[in-house]
């Protein structure tokens, strides 16, 4: 019973890659079929040009989680740098830094990323960009209070006397202590990412037409609801299937592993 | 305080500097983007002239500083209005839409937090756990539309979308409180779980109080601290919200103006509407913790 976000991780990604094997092509319009309910050659009906949705939506899958994972990976690496250097140095390094990051923070959720989407311009590119320049607050505040109260270890103490030098002290006795709490963050923010790439693909800044994205399928499916509203509800129980079961392997990784969740 | 006060300051000067830089990161020219490439290059200059783009960086921020100082956001380049105006029009259905949210999620989250709380690993427990997780799971732009099937077209009992109807506003106050109601939740279960361990709860019940004073005008008045500041921070989360939200509901607010700007490349609006709600955020999240310093007796006697 508690192995059920493992399911639906292994069902995306396995559909994904099916899709991809065997080319269902998501973009073909189909006038004859618009707005179609589901049926026996369309699972889940179509589009409002005659596209079959579940080809959409394994393709919309694909971007989601290609773009979750690339930011997650580019955002951690950078923020935890930066948190590592501000927490292990301190002194003016640190309170520049987190300035900076108090100024990021000054922004709620999402609305910074939808700044920089909007000057960047629409475009995969640019949705890449817009949310690495965010994603990576979070990442640094949490290592850089870690990494704050782990300088004073002993064995960090140790390793400075023995005269090992900064970098290998970083590497070796540093952050492999800050592995799990960062590991929990990063599940949680790909489940954040998820949402934020969707959430500007909606408002018609990420994935250009005719590509397929959920939050673009939602903008569509909104605006036909009350004529085909089978569309909405596809796309909206796929995302929510997906960030559900991310959110509650963070929860059971935080929990075996005894993190208190950095707010 | 007077500590917490003045570290707003550069927090503050950060926010508007970052934001002024918003228009410099366009890619190219940002006055051929935002007229198009066939403008004439005299609309062109004159537009560079007005938005200050000839002169150097530092005497435009300084302009932009002075100007916002006076409270003129500038015009925006489609309608030539003031942004001031448009501003003030938006801001009163935004601050609407939030406070009526902030309502619904205080009015569905607070008993229900308690309830998991009291009976903890029991059902109301159990359906607190579940209910707050799938809500944490649905963005606005799913809950919103699921909201207009649930109301609008199977009970047929809401408008839809729009600002016609004096009931429009409740559909996007409710998408908006749903999820904040989760965090409520869940927050009100483990502050009042903690609280009820504590020695003055054991106390009040030694004393033979009823439960319900033990847990109303104790545990409960303890458990209300951190459940403020969380309020105080989510209310950001309800702004940020509240773009896609009335975007989803055509509510007109300084969200749905601030995607109209984006899709208009009208980008002195967008830069005043997202220094707005930051700002907004700042602030809302200072008055929280100076009403924290003011309600928790710990942090007000020791000065």
């Amino acid at each position: 019973m508690k192995r059920w976000p493992y399911f639906i991780l292994i069902f995306w990604l396995a559909a994904v890659m099916l899709s991809y094997a065997m080319d269902l092509q998501p973009d073909h319009i189909n006038l004859e079929n618009v707005l179609a309910l589901p049926r026996a050659d369309a699972w889940l009906g179509n589009d409002d040009l005659g596209r079959n949705i579940v080809a959409r939506l394994l393709a919309g899958a694909g971007v989601s989680m290609f773009v979750a994972l690339l930011v997650t990976s580019v955002s951690l690496t950078v923020g935890t740098l930066i948190g590592l250097v501000a927490g292990y140095f301190g002194g003016w390094i640190d309170r520049v830094l987190m300035q900076v990051t108090d100024v990021f923070l000054a922004f709620p959720g999402i609305l910074l990323a939808i700044a920089f989407a909007a000057v960047l311009g629409p475009g995969l590119d640019n949705l890449l960009l817009a949310l690495c320049m965010t994603s990576w607050v979070g990442y640094a505040r949490l290592t850089r209070a870690q990494a704050l109260s782990l300088r004073h270890r002993q064995h960090v103490l140790a390793a400075e006397s023995l005269g090992a030098p900064v970098g290998r002290i970083m590497r070796k006795h540093i952050l492999p202590l800050l592995a799990a709490p960062l590991v929990v963050e990063a599940t949680y923010s790909i489940a954040g990412l998820v949402i934020a790439e969707a959430s500007l693909s909606f408002l018609g800044l990420g994935i250009q037409a005719p590509h397929a994205s959920w939050g673009s399928m939602l903008k569509d499916g909104v605006r036909y609801l009350l004529v085909a509203p089978h569309y909405v509800l596809a796309v909206g129980f796929s995302l929510m299937s997906l960030v559900l079961a991310i959110n509650v392997l963070g929860d059971q990784l935080r929990d075996a592993w005894d993190i208190a969740r950095a707010e | 305080m007077i500590k917490r006060l003045l570290g707003v300051v550069p927090v503050v000067f950060g926010v508007l500097l970052l934001t002024f830089l918003l228009v410099h990161l366009v890619p190219g020219d940002p006055v051929e983007v935002m007229l198009g490439e066939s403008a004439p290059m005299a609309d062109r200059a004159k537009l560079r002239a007005e938005l200050g783009l000839d002169q150097p960086l530092v005497a435009q921020f300084g302009h932009y500083l002075q100007n916002l100082a006076q409270g003129d956001f500038g015009r925006s380049i489609h309608t030539r209005k003031p942004i001031a105006e448009s501003l003030k029009e938006r801001i009163p259905a935004t601050a609407a839409l939030a406070l009526l949210s902030l309502l619904i999620a205080v009015i569905i989250g607070l008993p229900l937090g308690i309830a998991a709380a009291l009976r903890a690993g029991k059902w109301p427990d159990n359906f607190a756990t579940i209910l707050s997780l799938s809500l944490s799971a649905m963005p606005h732009f799913w809950l919103g539309p699921l909201l207009m099937l649930l109301f609008g077209l199977w009970l047929g009992v809401l408008p839809v979308s729009g600002m016609s109807d004096n009931l429009s506003i409740l559909l996007p106050a409710m998408t908006l409180g749903f999820g904040l109601a989760a965090i409520l939740t869940r927050m009100t279960r483990t502050s009042l779980l903690e609280v009820l361990h504590e020695d003055f709860v054991r106390t009040a019940r030694a004393k033979g109080m009823n439960e319900q004073q033990v847990i109303l005008r104790h545990a409960l008045r303890a458990a209300l601290l951190p459940i403020v500041t969380v309020l105080g921070l989510q209310l950001g989360g309800l702004l940020a919200g509240a773009v896609i939200t009335e975007t989803v509901f055509g509510w007109e607010g300084v969200g749905r103006l601030l995607v109209e700007s984006i899709e208009k490349r009208d980008y002195p609006v967008t830069q005043a509407c997202v220094l707005v709600i930051a700002l907004t955020y700042v602030m809302v999240n200072l008055l929280t913790d100076l009403l924290y310093a003011r309600l928790d007796p710990r942090i007000r006697f020791a000065g």
